[in-house]
């Protein structure tokens, strides 16, 4: 092993072992050990990626196998690492933001008795998610796949004596599941028709697997394999219909929502597509698939972000939205785009979750909206930071978002792939939607009259982060609803304050990269040869060659933007946003009573969650009740077994019968078989 | 190879040490018997590892054979071997058998000794089921062991103990008489050898063969068991105490499936080509409908036990999918099972003692008042679910890629559980051990001692090591499993 291999090894096992230090000996290191450990871990994490950038900058890249796992039949199953680009930009983004999060964690988190655990979970996460970005082959990327979905399981549940946690847990990890269904059918075909699992041996292949079908259903091989790995983007990644576990993910605390639910673990499905670009390219039907997906989430979780109070919500719904435009991208084939806008995103986004959690904090874990308004004045550090990633979300020119989401824009508009112009209207439509239920969150929080401190809307207001804690080790069995009894927000005269500097550090520290990230890189990472040999694209796939000529620098593409239609869909957007609510805020409720069935569908979310809740949970339990009692109780046991052990008695009792005792009966018996075997013997003859 | 008849001890060290303990006598001698039972099973471990560090990986021949003659009169020979299938079982039924000793420790007061002596006898008599390479032997060591198990349920077990004994003792008695009676005709068809190897060189017709197969799977899938002779299993780890149901997981369940690769594949390999369809269905059935069937338990034990027949439906199906991914990751899941099914039920045992309630509705928030054995069950729990970098992933994984490689569709069936696994185990979980605390007797409850930490905490170790790197239990059946493939694919005819 090299100096260099020697690196890679440690990106992954620093942040393990902070986790295995801070999980098995939380008791022994205390607060202080556990957040040190783990912040040193990731922090090593962070600054070897860097080195390992620079180098795979130089042109040292890396592909080879760490350990052999296991092997059968010939096909070899390894752990091992591919380092390049794209991995490196992705180890990038996650050890940075995982940083930031850690440093955030201390101080959002101080006052929670699971302190450690949550430390010890984190830096797990941060060590699968990297086993995931670095992994050359198809197996170490269902382990981290698996192993993040693991992670995000156990925090979502973090506060696992709340009854919505623990339910919003088991549905992610189960919606996940029903994506990881067609994840492992996807690796299945790759491993039966390829038979090896290691990227680069599976890429030479691509060519070869196009032109096969499978026997048993006659479809088209990739195009099965491509759609089978896309559903578990699906999962991972949050599209409709699999999306409906992450808005529930807000349950977990808010540093994870940042982390896991908005910067990195959602965007695994965006990444794997767009390191699976060689086989995506051979398959039409898959890219339109993934397009139309991509294209109504984008647009439709835009929608539900608008009628959210919850500040968390919102930025759960936005990132739906986002991640769809990703999606989008993927599908027209622009998938140095969509890594880029992954990229910004997570920045923005991770910035936005983390500046609406400085929020709850400061308005004492109250969550709703509609108690807060004009904190600019408490809580500049946040408030500065919040309009910085607003602005960057909603693609202002020169923020970081608008050269992401502009280059998506116009690829959808080049693309000649079925749905195209379908995906092209849900995009562009969604770039107003995007500034309005951006803006209007922050018009509700940062500005407008103060309502904290007075009555609360306490329906509303879901899942408040944290202080569920004094109940979560109380330990006398009381009933499980009184939390949401137990005050929070603000008293009457109370003002909101500024958060602790461990909370507004990484604040001011994402918003650099949110607003300048895409400024610089633009130009090396989409039109540079960045990705080149790592994504491929077919030659009549010409949406990003033709975005490359019509490139000339990123302060040109900016002005340009100015004037262009998502620029002035945008602004419409924050116009109307300010309007409704600055100016004239008595006007929303009566638009939401005069579109009344509207507002319905948006408040239900579509009634994705009580179809799925009256279909596909209930008809499992119902099902397997039938089958239990009906098949296995009834049919086996009761006629069956039971009906075997009822026949022997019934039998033995009817020739128990014979067995009288009397001589005269035996006798006669007799005599009558003598009979009947000499009318047998004489009718023979 | 040095002399030393290392089968034989794995055999016979612990059924001397069961009548050791035994002859410990009563309960004033408990703790005698306790210390007996733990050292021979450490040793009959002991005399197991050799096994597999003596193991040649690169033959598929039989391996530390020993042969003597038993009764000359019939040709029944004393002849042990084991190969790269069966070694894995010896050991882990040795390995199994000190979770046990430990697992009852102070939880058994009754009978301590006896219970002990049988859980020690049965040991020896399941490391001779593996090894046994004759057929009269096999059939000795395989209906020898049902009686140990029958004991333990039937004096240790729960209320409706007795009713639950005999239909585990009838149901796998009935099934093996047919076995018998082939082996009988094995024997005359053979000229007079009772030696299973020979017996897989026999050439036979397609209607023998099929008999052959008939007798045998009847015989074993009521082992394995296989829907729909499956419904004795949930009624028998309902009623066994915590010990009795990690071995009838971890162990007895293997009997069947050992039996299939052991007889049915080598000796009827045509049959089995064409009954393959049957088995395949068979066991997607118990993947799928067992799923469905477990995910409405309200009963923590028979939840794990139904989920114990959905895992051996991917044995069954890996078997008969006939390619190497298939049947290295049906043997492979078979140890994984014998790892996370002993912990899950010692883990369902760990709240037994403690609340003498087995309903799932009894339980909620354990996890306050029991926070490191919540994590251990967390770990087993997911294992269950088949979640990667657990053991429960490596065979399910396997034997799904071979499954999609024999037909698509069914590995489409065997996928889905991926859904239902994760399903039915996590909502157990969710319901016993998040939440707040539920009752009062819930709050009183006291998170796991020393002792329950060490054997969970073994089999924890067991269960990730196995998933982070199976390489070395693959690479020991490699040479065995590609022989008996070729062996299959020739047909007898």
């Amino acid at each position: 092993m090299t100096g260099m291999q020697k690196l890679y090894l440690l990106v992954p096992l620093a942040p393990l072992f902070g986790a295995i230090m801070a999980g098995l000996f939380g008791k022994i290191i205390g607060r202080r050990g556990a957040h040190t450990v783990t912040i040193a871990g990731v922090a090593a994490a962070f600054a070897l990626s860097v080195i390992i950038f620079q180098d795979v900058q130089a042109g040292n890249t890396f592909n080879g196998t760490l350990y052999h796992w296991a092997s059968s039949g010939g096909l070899d199953l390894e752990v091992g690492f591919m380092i390049d680009s794209l991995t490196t930009m992705m180890m990038l983004v996650v050890t940075f933001v995982s940083l930031m999060v850690h440093i955030y964690t201390i101080g959002y988190m101080s006052e929670d008795p699971g302190y450690q655990r949550f430390f010890s979970y984190i830096s797990l996460f941060t060590f699968s998610m990297l086993m995931l970005v670095m992994s050359n082959n198809f197996l170490q990327l269902f382990f981290g796949w698996e192993a993040v979905g693991l992670v995000s399981y156990l925090l979502i549940g973090f506060w696992y004596t709340r009854p919505t946690a623990i339910f919003a847990n088991l549905k992610a990890f189960l919606v996940n599941r029903v994506g990881d269904f067609g994840f492992l059918l996807g690796i299945g075909l790759i491993a039966a028709f390829a038979g090896t699992l290691n990227y680069t041996e599976v890429f030479a292949k691509a060519g070869e697997l196009a032109g096969m079908t499978i026997p048993e259903t006659g479809w088209p091989l990739i195009t099965a394999i491509c759609i089978g790995l896309f559903i578990g983007a699906m999962g991972k990644s949050a599209q409709v219909p699999l999306h409906v576990w992450l808005p529930d993910s807000m349950e977990g605390p808010t540093p994870i929502s940042a982390l896991i639910h908005a910067a990195t673990m959602v965007t695994a499905g965006i990444f794997m597509v767009a390191r699976m670009s060689p086989l995506f390219e051979l398959s039409e039907t898959a890219l339109s698939f993934v397009l139309i997906v991509g294209a109504t989430t984008a647009l439709f979780m835009g929608f539900l972000g608008i009628v959210q109070h919850d500040i968390k919500r919102v930025v759960a719904y936005s990132t739906l939205s986002q991640l769809g435009y990703m999606t989008v991208a993927l599908g027209v084939s622009a998938y140095s785009a969509a890594v880029f806008h992954l990229m910004t995103h997570a920045f923005f986004k991770a910035l936005l979750f983390l500046g609406a959690g400085s929020v709850i904090i400061g308005m004492h874990h109250d969550q709703d909206m509609r108690n807060m308004g004009g904190l600019w004045k408490y809580m500049p550090v946040t408030w500065i930071t919040s309009l910085l990633g607003s602005l960057a979300l909603i693609g202002f020119p020169f923020f970081s978002g608008f050269y992401s989401k502009d280059t998506i824009i116009e690829a959808v508009q080049l693309s000649e792939l079925y749905g195209s112009g379908y995906a092209y209207f849900c995009v562009i439509a969604g770039v107003f939607v995007t500034a309005f239920y951006s803006f209007r969150m922050y018009f509700l929080v940062f500005h407008g009259e103060e309502r904290f401190g007075k009555a609360h809307h306490e329906e509303a207001a879901h899942g408040h982060d944290a202080h569920a804690d004094e109940h979560a080790h109380d330990e006398h069995g009381h009933d499980d609803d009184h939390h949401d009894e137990h005050h929070h927000g603000l008293a009457p005269g109370q003002k909101p304050h500024e958060s602790p500097w461990v909370v507004t550090v990484p604040l001011v520290l994402l918003a650099i990269p949110s607003v300048l990230i895409g400024y610089l890189s633009i130009d090396k990472m989409l039109f540079g040869d960045f990705f080149k040999g790592v994504i491929h694209f077919a030659e009549h796939h010409h949406a990003m060659a033709e975005l490359g000529e019509e490139f000339h620098g990123s302060a040109a593409m900016a002005l340009h933007g100015f004037t262009s239609l998502p620029f002035i869909l945008a602004m419409s957007g924050v116009a109307l946003a300010g309007l409704l609510y600055l100016v004239v805020p008595s006007v929303p409720p009566v638009i939401a009573r005069v579109f009344s069935p509207i507002h319905r569908l948006l408040e239900n979310k579509y009634y994705f969650d009580k179809i799925n809740e009256a279909v596909f949970a209930a008809g499992a339990r119902l099902i397997g009740r039938l089958l239990w009692k009906v098949g296995d109780q009834t049919i086996i046991d009761g006629i069956a077994v039971n009906g075997t052990a009822k026949a022997v008695g019934l039998i033995a009792q009817l020739s128990r019968l014979f067995q009288s005792g009397h001589i005269y009966q035996y006798a006669f018996s007799m005599i009558i078989g003598v009979f009947l075997l000499l009318a047998f013997w004489v009718n023979r003859g | 190879m040095t002399g030393i008849p290392f089968l034989s001890l794995a055999i016979w060290v612990p059924i001397v040490g069961g009548l050791l303990a035994l002859a410990s006598g009563s309960d004033r001698n408990a703790s005698v018997a306790r210390f007996v039972a733990l050292f021979f099973a450490l040793a009959g471990l002991a005399v197991s590892i050799p096994l597999y560090t003596g193991f040649d990986v690169t033959t598929s021949s039989m391996q530390f054979v020993e042969a003597y003659p038993w009764i000359p009169r019939f040709n029944i020979n004393y002849v042990l071997g084991v190969d790269g299938i069966s070694v894995l079982f010896v050991l882990l039924n040795s390995f199994i058998t000190v979770i046990v000793v430990v697992a009852g420790w102070e939880v058994i007061q009754e009978k301590v000794a006896q219970y002990m002596a049988a859980f020690l006898i049965m040991s020896g008599l399941i490391n001779g089921i593996f090894s046994a390479l004759d057929g009269v032997l096999f059939y000795v060591f395989f209906e020898a062991s049902l009686i140990p198990l029958f004991i333990i349920i039937g004096v240790w077990g729960g209320a409706n103990r007795v009713y639950a004994a005999i239909k585990f003792f009838l149901y796998t008695l009935a099934g093996s008489l047919l076995m018998l009676i082939a082996l009988l005709y094995l024997f005359m068809e053979s000229g007079g050898s009772f030696n299973i190897l020979d017996w897989h060189q026999l050439k036979l017709g397609m209607d023998v063969q099929s008999l052959i197969f008939l007798a045998f799977l009847v015989s074993f899938a009521v082992k394995v068991p296989m829907f729909p002779v499956h419904t004795w299993l949930p009624d028998a780890h309902v009623e066994a105490p915590t010990g009795g149901s990690i071995v009838l997981a971890a162990i007895a369940l293997k009997l069947g499936a050992y039996g299939f690769l052991r007889f049915a594949l080598p000796i009827a390999p045509d049959a089995s080509h064409a009954f393959a369809p049957l088995i395949i269905t068979l066991s997607l059935i118990a993947v799928i409908y067992i799923g469905f069937v477990a995910l409405v338990q309200t009963d923590m034990k028979k939840l794990v036990a139904y989920s114990s027949i959905s895992h051996m439906g991917f044995v069954t199906l890996g078997f008969f999918i006939f390619n190497p991914l298939g049947i290295e990751g049906a043997i492979v899941q078979m140890i994984s099972h014998g790892f996370v099914s002993a912990a899950m039920f010692a883990s369902i045992g760990v709240l037994y003692d403690r609340m003498h309630s087995r309903q799932i509705s009894d339980y909620g928030g354990v996890v306050n008042v029991m926070p490191k054995f919540a994590a251990l069950f967390m770990l087993f729990a997911m294992a269950n679910s088949g979640l990667p970098a657990t053991s429960g992933f490596v065979g399910e994984f396997m034997v799904a890629l071979g499954a999609v490689k024999f037909n698509f569709w069914i590995g489409f069936g065997a996928a889905t559980t991926l859904i239902l696994g994760a399903a039915y185990t996590l909502w157990m979980y969710k319901r016993v051990v998040f939440g707040a605390v539920a009752n009062h007797h819930v709050a009183e409850l006291t998170d796991i001692n020393n002792r329950e930490f060490v054997f969970l905490a073994i089999l924890a170790v067991c269960v990730l090591a196995m998933g982070i790197y199976p390489f070395p239990v693959t690479e020991v059946m490699h040479a065995s499993v590609n022989e008996l493939l070729k062996h299959v694919a020739v047909s007898k005819l």
